[in-house]
């Protein structure tokens, strides 16, 4: 596989979320609204990009009996301080994510590239994989935090853009369902349609 | 009548050639209008006169004692609240027709909108377009309040044909009951024009502006006593439909009449509208048990002639497409459709009524209550298999029987 690929096919055809169907819990829980979703993004891509390398690195080293509890000390790690770091420079968002961030731990993206990819891999393609992984998590947050802060709230990264059009003084109102976690998972459905409409190889016999 | 020319009109404009793409749509109106001519030939078939078609149409008759009162009572809550909002002269006929002109623009956008995707569906597919929207398009006006904004009706129709229906595959093959969906969008996502007091009646023939009037369940949610309740609401009005409500769920006796003609006609299962009434009235004894508060000691009887339960229980529990399948499954799940919703509305404030929840809830839970019910049904006739030796089955040839 070419190493462009590697950051090419999770946006499509290997999507973390809309394909391999990894890692809905956090799609579901911090997506009302656009900032969380991307400061959830970044945390994931910084986490599942330097896990993978340094499992890459260590790959030749870890007895395969225990690979999984190195594994977890190492995201772990990561975890805490990405944690660390949103509590230290953005505490409301860190707030608002409460324990999402934590929850990457248990992020099936993190763990599964890292038992499919980086365990038998280069590190030089293992981060470029990670990468790949966590901006197609990413694109999918990011629409959805999109999409349901704007119908959800009237508002783009706390802009108040429905008023500002003045929507709600033609009997605009905002929709209650969308700042709910069942509306992501009608949305991310929504997204695996048109996905699988557009690209037909992913239709299953 | 004589329809001849309408057949001959149809039979001209038959799509081909270039326009052949429109046939689905073309079929769809030839349908409506005449008996289709090409029947399946081939295979056995019990042939019945009661088709896809004539089932729907029946229920929409069904619904239209409801429709007619519902009408009539928008416009005597309008009247009642403030006499001065009336823009008419009082007589019945004007007050049915107030209500008429309130609910025809909501009546109308349901169909267009609902109509315009499945057929835009049934086009792109190929398919032929189902009849089964003639009887949602008709039940979605009818359960909401009568001030809900045309804009989010058309909103709630589309999720609930896109969302509740077509990704599954179109008609029957949805496991919720698409207007009950509709509804659930519009609750979920405006709860302010979907419940409290001031979403019920409607200000005046125009506008969706609204007066106060609350429903019982309102009244008996905000903790009110029951002498309060009573001085409100008598039995009798309740039974008529003289209350605030959706538009057409208030008159258990408009409900009633069309549930006589499920019935007979045998549409609706008997089972499920009598186990529904059942199980919401053995969930009301157990609360009156219990005791303590006004709605724990109210007479189990209030549950079925207070807000959409007569209504769910009759038109919407019944939808054959979403309820359980198997006889004994068809008990279960009506049981639990009625326990439930009362249980929601004695024991969560947060949601006055109950009818609408419970139901989505066991549209969910009746496949896996069939399957339960079935493979009991094959366990238990597999024990009593006798295979040539004539021993009885072992453990291990009964479970080949099962997964085979």
């Amino acid at each position: 596989m070419k190493n462009i690929d590697l950051i090419k096919l999770p946006f499509n055809k290997q999507n973390p979320i809309t394909v391999q169907v990894l890692g809905v819990c956090s799609c579901l829980a911090v997506t009302a609204q656009l900032k969380p979703a991307v400061v959830m993004s970044l945390s994931v891509i910084v986490v599942v990009m330097l896990s993978n390398l340094i499992v890459s690195l260590l790959r030749n080293t870890i007895p395969p009996r225990i690979r999984i509890i190195v594994q977890l000390v190492v995201v772990s790690t990561l975890v805490v301080l990405v944690d660390q770091v949103l509590k230290a420079f953005m505490y409301d968002v860190s707030k608002q994510l409460s324990v999402f961030v934590g929850l990457i731990i248990t992020n099936c993206i993190v763990m599964g590239r890292l038992e499919a990819f980086a365990m038998v891999q280069k590190p030089w393609p293992s981060l470029l994989d990670g990468l790949g992984n966590g901006l197609g998590y990413s694109v999918i947050l990011i629409a959805l935090g999109f999409l349901r802060e704007l119908f959800g709230s009237g508002t783009l990264w706390g802009y108040p853009v429905a008023e500002k059009l003045g929507l709600y003084s033609l009997g605009y109102e905002n929709n209650g369902l969308m700042i709910m976690p069942p509306m992501a998972l009608i949305l991310t459905g929504l997204i695996i349609w048109w996905q699988r409409a557009k690209n037909k190889d992913l239709i299953e016999q | 009548m004589n329809m001849k020319w309408l057949e001959q009109w149809f039979e001209k404009i038959e799509p081909k050639g270039r326009w052949s793409w429109l046939g689905s749509t073309y079929e769809a109106f030839h349908t409506f209008a005449f008996t289709p001519k090409a029947v399946t030939r081939t295979g056995s078939h019990i042939r019945d006169a009661v088709d896809m078609k004539r089932s729907i149409i029946i229920v929409v008759i069904a619904l239209i004692p409801a429709l007619l009162f519902g009408m009539w009572n928008i416009g005597y809550q309008t009247y009642s609240a403030d006499p001065s909002n009336f823009n008419f002269q009082f007589s019945i006929f004007n007050l049915w027709w107030f209500g008429f002109l309130r609910m025809l623009p909501l009546i109308a956008v349901s169909y267009i909108v609902g109509l315009g995707i499945e057929f835009a569906f049934a086009q792109y597919r190929g398919h032929e377009v189902n009849e089964g929207f003639l009887a949602t398009g008709l039940l979605i006006p009818m359960i909401v309040p009568v001030t809900t904004p045309l804009w989010q009706m058309a909103l709630a129709v589309a999720f609930a044909v896109v969302i509740g229906k077509e990704v599954f595959g179109g008609s029957g093959m949805n496991f919720l009951n698409p207007a009950l969906v509709a509804r659930a969008f519009l609750f979920f996502a405006y709860p302010t024009h979907m419940s409290g007091d001031k979403v019920w009646v409607a200000a005046d023939l125009w506008g969706s502006d609204a007066i106060a009037g609350a429903t019982p369940m309102g009244v008996l949610s905000s903790g009110a006593d029951i002498s309060i309740f009573n001085s409100q609401f008598s039995i009798l009005d309740m039974l008529i439909g003289t209350i605030p409500g959706s538009t057409c769920e208030t008159s258990v006796i408009a409900i009633a009449l069309g549930a006589i003609l499920l019935l007979f006609t045998g549409i609706a299962s008997w089972r499920i509208m009598l186990s529904v009434f059942l199980g919401g009235g053995l969930m009301g004894l157990l609360f009156n048990a219990i005791g303590g508060t006004t709605y724990l000691d109210l007479p189990f009887y209030y549950h079925f002639l207070m807000g959409g339960f007569a209504f769910g229980a009759v038109f919407m529990a019944t939808d054959p497409v979403t309820a359980a399948q198997t006889n004994t499954g068809k008990w279960i799940y009506g049981l639990l459709i009625g326990a439930f919703a009362v249980l929601l509305r004695v024991a969560n404030p947060a949601y006055p009524e109950g009818m609408m929840l419970s139901i989505l809830l066991m549209n969910c839970l009746a496949p896996l209550i069939d399957h339960c019910v079935i493979s009991r049904n094959i366990k238990r006739r597999t024990k009593r298999a006798y295979v040539g030796t004539g021993r009885a089955l072992s453990a291990e040839d009964r479970k080949e029987a099962h997964n085979g």
